[in-house]
């Protein structure tokens, strides 16, 4: 196993916590450990957990540190190769055909890499040292494709038929995300370095909305806290995450600027963080008391 | 490398002991958490533990059990009831038709795991007589394979006509006209059948539709592609094989002989959660849709039932229950182990008799999910 101790100068977890955190990032001690190691492993890192706990923003992060290009492959049921590898531009390959059959030119190569659409996990392969592949939301994907993947992760090469296997010439990093919508297959899970994102701490989430939202008083990303910890222990459809507490805040805050009394800011602008009808009904006759317990 | 051997030795030790209470470790697991641990230093325990976690990867639902097993192995706590003992201390019995060999061998000697029988079970063999519903399973087998749930396969297929063109053909056509195009070439994602799995109950309670509803999955094994029968009660028995024989009263005979615990107590909960934990079988659930033939009355924990279910629906396509019970329009799902799965379940109807669970069976490639 080719194991790196650094890569871009991070040596440990605790710098990769440090470096996520200047890319406004917080990272608990087993987010940056697994992430570091995956890193120094040269294993797939997969990130498991609710919707909304910031497994995309936690690869969007890991790739501004490294100062790598993100490309991004969102799965959908019925993804297949063309979309995730890579496909033949076959007008220009038509065009250059005609050209030379009028005599405008000498002998092409339809299969050089001017006739190649690269999709992103080829462009991944090409330029391991320049990009991280985030292969987004893979429960939504197809079993078939799950399999092909597996392929794909553990030689990181793929071959396409007209040009032979197109190997990457180190191991590039590749960030896998699912929201357990479904479960993953075993050997997929071993391929990888795993981590489950909880929901974070109330300091920490607090943490994330000092820094992520502008202008939101410390009490207000308090009592949002709070709040959101007890919407997600009640029995709802979505429950929110953090880029709905963060914008929660946000929200509560211009309404108050605007005149709104606190817990009315609050309440007003409960379409941002509950975004299902049924969960609104179902809130509706506690979320007073649920407010007030929060504020205080 | 004398003074690396021990520690080393000690880790390994972990591996198995997590082995030993089902988790699945593969080697290449162990050997990246060990590469980890040289990786980080390490400093503290707590490098150790957060290195295991993210190679060795349990399950987010066995975090606490994976805890207590790590504290209990390298910080030496005791955990009473986690060391020695993997599972519950009376173990399902998972009993299969041999799986391996071309030919099956019926009426042989049942392979078993676990430790003593439940007290309550009742061990006795029933014998079928030919069944009166021919008629009606034979026109369910003739329906069927066209509507069977289908998923899209990952390979293409060449088609009359649709919205896929299929450019490569195309094109890989023009080269031997001199670079024309000469016709239009379709493609279309190849269908296949998607894996049922049936759960048959044959408890006491369910007594006099077993006959019946064995009948029905001789009827599915033959007809369909990918069919995997079960049954549940006080113990989980694959009766898949049996079930291929043409013959039905055969099929039914060697089959009957392989279930030991006809009318005994219900289990559900432990029955599905013993399905859940032979990854062969797990995997066969994978993207399948099931069906699950059986009152819902649950003698044992309500909660392992749902558990169960809630991890099924995880695993599976569509889960649909049929219950006897619901062919009483006013029917509602009451029993605690039912209303805690219900939510888990794409349907839950009627099953009272083979027509209704044909229709059900048939109506379900056609269903949105729940």
């Amino acid at each position: 196993m080719a194991v790196r101790h650094t890569i871009v100068g991070i040596g440990s977890p605790r710098e990769l916590e440090e470096a996520l955190r200047a890319a406004y990032y917080l990272a608990d001690e087993e987010l940056s450990t697994a992430a570091y190691l995956a890193l120094a492993l040269g294993k797939p890192l997969l990130l498991e957990g609710a919707p909304g706990v910031g497994k995309t923003e936690a690869a969007k992060a890991i790739a501004g540190v490294l100062g790598r290009t993100l490309l991004r492959l969102q799965c959908y049921e019925g993804i297949d190769a063309s979309a995730a590898l890579y496909e033949w531009n076959f007008p220009r390959q038509m065009l250059a055909l005609r050209r030379q059959s009028e005599g405008a030119g000498g002998n092409v190569d339809i299969y050089s890499d001017e006739f190649l659409i690269e999709r992103p996990m080829l462009a991944c392969l090409r330029r391991p040292q320049e990009t991280v592949l985030l292969i987004d939301e893979i429960d939504r994907s197809d079993h078939e494709f799950e399999a092909f993947l597996l392929e794909f992760l553990s030689d990181f090469q793929i071959s396409i038929p007209e040009r032979g296997a197109i190997r990457a010439y180190e191991r590039p990093v590749v960030i896998l995300t699912s929201n357990r919508t479904r479960e993953l297959h075993e050997a997929l899970r071993r391929r990888c370095v795993y981590h489950w994102i909880e929901y974070p701490t109330p300091e920490r989430e607090m943490r994330i909305i000092m820094i992520r939202a502008s202008g939101v008083s410390e009490r207000a990303a308090r009592a949002v806290v709070a709040a959101v910890g007890r919407l997600r222990r009640e029995p709802l459809a979505k429950h929110p995450g953090i880029a709905e507490a963060v914008e929660w805040a946000e929200a509560a805050t211009l309404l108050n600027e605007q005149g709104a009394r606190w817990p009315d800011a609050f309440r007003r602008s409960l379409g941002v963080v509950l975004k299902d009808e049924d969960d609104l009904v179902h809130i509706a006759p506690r979320i007073d008391a649920i407010l007030a317990e929060a504020q205080a | 490398m004398i003074d690396t051997a021990r520690p080393i030795a000690h880790f390994l030790g972990f591996i198995a002991l997590l082995r030993r209470s089902d988790f699945a470790v593969a080697p290449e697991q162990t050997i990246a958490w060990l590469a980890a641990i040289e990786l980080l230093g390490p400093q503290e325990i707590g490098d150790i533990r957060r290195a295991a976690r993210a190679t060795l990867a349990p399950p987010p639902e066995r975090f606490a059990e994976f805890d207590a097993l790590f504290d209990a192995h390298f910080l030496g706590s005791i955990v009473p009831g986690l060391e020695g003992e993997p599972s519950e201390e009376e173990p399902l019995k998972v009993a299969e038709d041999s799986s391996v060999g071309p030919e099956p061998i019926f009426g042989e000697e049942i392979r078993e795991s676990g430790a003593k029988a439940a007290t309550a079970e009742r061990l006795s063999a029933r014998r079928f007589g030919p069944g009166g519903e021919g008629e009606k399973l034979r026109l369910f087998s003739r329906a069927l394979p066209a509507r069977m749930p289908k998923r899209r396969g990952y390979r293409w297929r060449s088609a009359r006509g649709g919205a896929g063109t299929d450019a490569r053909r195309m094109f890989r056509d023009a080269m031997r006209h001199a670079g024309e195009i000469v016709s239009l070439r379709h493609r279309q994602r190849r269908l296949r059948q998607r894996r049922v799995v049936v759960l048959i109950d044959v408890s006491g309670s369910m007594k006099e539709r077993t006959q019946a509803h064995l009948a029905f999955a001789h009827a599915l094994v033959r007809a369909a592609d990918s069919v995997e029968v079960f049954t549940i009660g006080t113990r989980l028995t694959r009766i898949t094989r049996p079930l291929r024989l043409r013959n039905r009263e055969q099929a039914l005979a060697s089959a009957s002989l392989l279930v030991a615990d006809w009318d005994g107590g219900t289990r559900i909960g432990d029955a599905l959660n013993a399905f859940l934990a032979v990854p062969r079988f797990s995997a066969l659930a994978r993207g399948a849709a099931l069906v699950v033939l059986s009152d819902g009355l649950e003698r044992g924990d309500p909660t392992a039932m749902a558990d169960a279910v809630a991890r099924f629906a995880r695993l599976c396509w569509r889960i649909i229950w049929l219950t006897p019970l619901a062919a009483d329009p006013a029917f509602e799902a009451r029993t605690a182990g039912l209303v805690a799965a219900r939510p888990y379940l794409d349907r839950l109807a009627d099953g009272s008799s083979i027509d209704s669970i044909c229709a059900n069976v048939l109506a379900m490639a056609n269903e949105k999910a729940a």
